[in-house]
């Protein structure tokens, strides 16, 4: 990402600059950037202090806040509840996003050895990110995942089944209604929209000079060599974006969860699909306790600052970055 | 790359020796991945094809065992009863469209006009803000949507679309930075030219560079609305009548009714719901996937 940096040496440091010309730009530039300025004021900054504020105070939208100090903070700590809903999330996050990297670069290691056909693989495999995270994806998961009727059962029973093709006897897990197989589910429904990483790997892919591959050769290295001595590193930055993302975006998973435990009785099996947010939601629009989902908010966003700083630290060590090594070959 | 090696007769027979072994070699692997690969598209398309095959079904149909791919009678009249009252599919898809073209078009507009801003005129402090608008693109969405409700509860905005459109009018910090991106790597002769021949900023951004950024304001105006078409906790929060439904509240609140058993209704309401993402995508694949290259590379 690079964000430029200012050229020209300045004595005092000014808004406004001294020129004619580029005063009437900087005010244009003012101008332009107004709507973000405005938003940013009254849609992210305002709300984030007032969040922190509602956190220390016991409010119920129809009443007026009560300041209590810390009490939600410590009320959360005591909670059973919350703490099962940052172990389950984290349970997803560590399930779903590993494998769909691993998933989403295998296929585009695949797809990138001349296969024919590239484009209709390409289009069919984006399709689920399409509708990923939509409460038709939810719905559908929620049916095919069905203990008795889905086809995924069926399709169990009618192989391996008492009544089946080998009659085994095996029956399949209930899926999204048992406490231990509930999360796997959720990291499935997320791992069938892995295309969209996919494609970002296969775009990376392309984009490594085939003279490394060249040089390799020379050098004796194989196939599986090249690609982690070769690929790896030159697609590592990609990778720990996806990864980033994929991390910020499994911790705040809530449509699935939210659709599939139907509303009325969030977080079931025994609060096994409890995410994070779910029960921020439950705690804000269903108990209407604001000032401890605002607690909930703001510890998510420490998490997240968290996540983020250790991941792009764990970046500096192993990510390889071309520019860094300019000349070095 | 000179490589070293004497260019003997022998040399060169072993070399051929080696490129044919290669060569069959390579059509091993093409073959092994192209295998893997169609194994891996039957997979991706099998929760899809149950969910249209089960749109088609009756209702005796759905239970059975062994399952049915193929209905006796496609039940084609499912989707009516799923787009008529008391469903009423058609009107949340109304509202969807609605909510999803209007917040597209809050955003596209005020992000183009934002990122010009980022990545076309000069001004001082201008990299320190917007290393703030890459801040708020990692800053989760539910630690301010406490203090937007009470805001928006404040002045009775609930149960309308204005909370969902409202604020898109005010830039989206991913469509900025895609935006800027784009337009940083337009020349800056534009500009020049443009304030030679007495145009201001607004008038050069109006007819030059919005023109020549179609493809990109294309790619970000499909990511935009593919997000809001698909948004379920915003209208979750904020719409509360049935009237106002959109498509996802309504699958959503669809199991309640039927007790969750009426699975071919079910299923022929979200194949409504995902048929114009789907359509869309056909239509325009170029932008769609212009659009996720861009994001993961770029960021």
């Amino acid at each position: 990402m690079a964000v430029q940096t200012a050229a020209r040496p300045r004595e005092r440091f000014s808004l406004i600059p001294k020129g004619k010309l580029a005063r009437s730009e900087a005010l244009w530039f003012w101008f332009f950037i107004m709507p973000w300025v405005i938003g940013f004021l009254v849609f992210t900054l305002y709300p984030i202090v007032a969040s922190f504020y509602y956190s220390l105070t016991r409010y119920n939208i129809s009443s007026d806040p009560v300041f209590i100090g810390f009490d939600n903070y410590v009320s959360l700590a005591n909670d059973r509840v919350f703490w099962k809903s940052i172990q389950v999330t984290t349970y997803y996050t560590l399930l779903s996003v590993p494998t769909g990297i691993a998933l989403g670069l295998l296929l585009a290691v695949l797809l990138n050895q001349k296969v024919p056909l590239l484009g209709v693989f390409r289009t069919i495999y984006y399709l689920p990110t399409l509708l990923a995270g939509s409460v038709a994806v939810a719905v559908l998961f929620s049916w095919i995942m069905n203990p008795t009727f889905g086809i995924i059962n069926l399709s169990i029973r009618s192989l391996v089944g008492p009544d089946g093709f080998i009659p085994l006897g095996i029956t399949g897990p209930r899926w999204l209604q048992d406490e231990n197989w509930v999360m796997p589910s959720y990291a499935i429904m997320a791992l069938w929209a892995f295309g969209g990483t996919m494609l970002i790997y296969l775009s990376a892919l392309q984009g490594v000079p085939t003279a490394l591959y060249e040089a390799a050769e020379i050098d004796g290295a194989s196939r599986i060599q090249q690609f982690f001595n070769v690929t790896l590193p030159m697609i590592s930055p990609v990778i720990l974006f996806t990864f980033i993302t994929g991390v910020i975006g499994a911790f705040q998973q809530f449509t699935a969860a939210y659709v599939i435990a139907g509303g009325s009785t969030l977080g079931t099996p025994n609060y096994a699909s409890m995410f994070y947010n779910l029960y921020l939601f439950v705690n804000a629009f269903t108990r209407y306790r604001l000032g401890v989902a605002s607690a909930q908010a703001w510890i998510l966003l420490v998490i997240i600052l968290l996540l983020t700083m250790l991941m792009f630290w764990v970046s500096r060590r192993y990510v390889h970055y071309e520019s860094d090594e300019q000349g070095g070959i | 790359m000179a490589t070293s090696t004497p260019t003997t007769p022998a040399s060169t027979l072993a070399r051929s020796r080696t490129r044919s072994s290669r060569h069959s070699r390579d059509l091993v692997i093409t073959i092994i991945a192209t295998t893997i690969c169609i194994l891996g598209m039957i997979v991706v398309l099998f929760p899809l094809a149950w969910m249209i095959s089960t749109s088609l079904k009756t209702r005796a149909e759905v239970p059975k065992f062994p399952p049915i791919w193929i209905p006796a009678i496609p039940q084609w009249d499912n989707y009516r009863v799923a787009l008529s009252p008391p469903n009423n599919f058609a009107v949340y898809f109304k509202n969807t469209m609605f909510y999803a073209v209007g917040a597209m078009l809050g955003e596209l507009i005020s992000s183009s006009l934002v990122a010009y801003g980022f990545a076309r005129l000069r001004a001082p402090g201008k990299n320190t803000i917007f290393v703030l608008v890459l801040a708020t693109m990692m800053l989760p969405g539910w630690v301010t949507l406490i203090p937007q409700y009470i805001m928006f509860s404040k002045v009775g905005w609930i149960d309308t679309f204005y909370p969902l459109i409202v604020p898109k009018f005010f830039g989206s910090a991913y469509l900025i930075f895609l935006l800027r991106q784009f337009y940083r790597s337009l020349p800056k002769d534009y500009e020049e030219a443009g304030l030679i021949d007495g145009a201001n900023f607004l008038g050069i951004w109006w007819r030059i560079i919005l023109p020549l950024s179609l493809p990109a304001l294309g790619a970000v105006a499909i990511m935009s609305f593919m997000f809001h078409y698909s948004d379920f906790s915003g209208p979750l929060i904020y719409i509360t009548s049935q009237t106002n439904w959109t498509m996802s509240l309504g699958l959503q609140q669809f199991r309640a009714p039927f007790g969750g058993t009426a699975f071919n209704l079910l299923m022929a309401a979200s194949v409504t719901s995902i048929l114009p993402p789907v359509v869309l995508f056909f239509l325009a694949q170029r932008y769609f996937i212009q659009g996720i290259v861009v994001s993961g590379v770029k960021g």
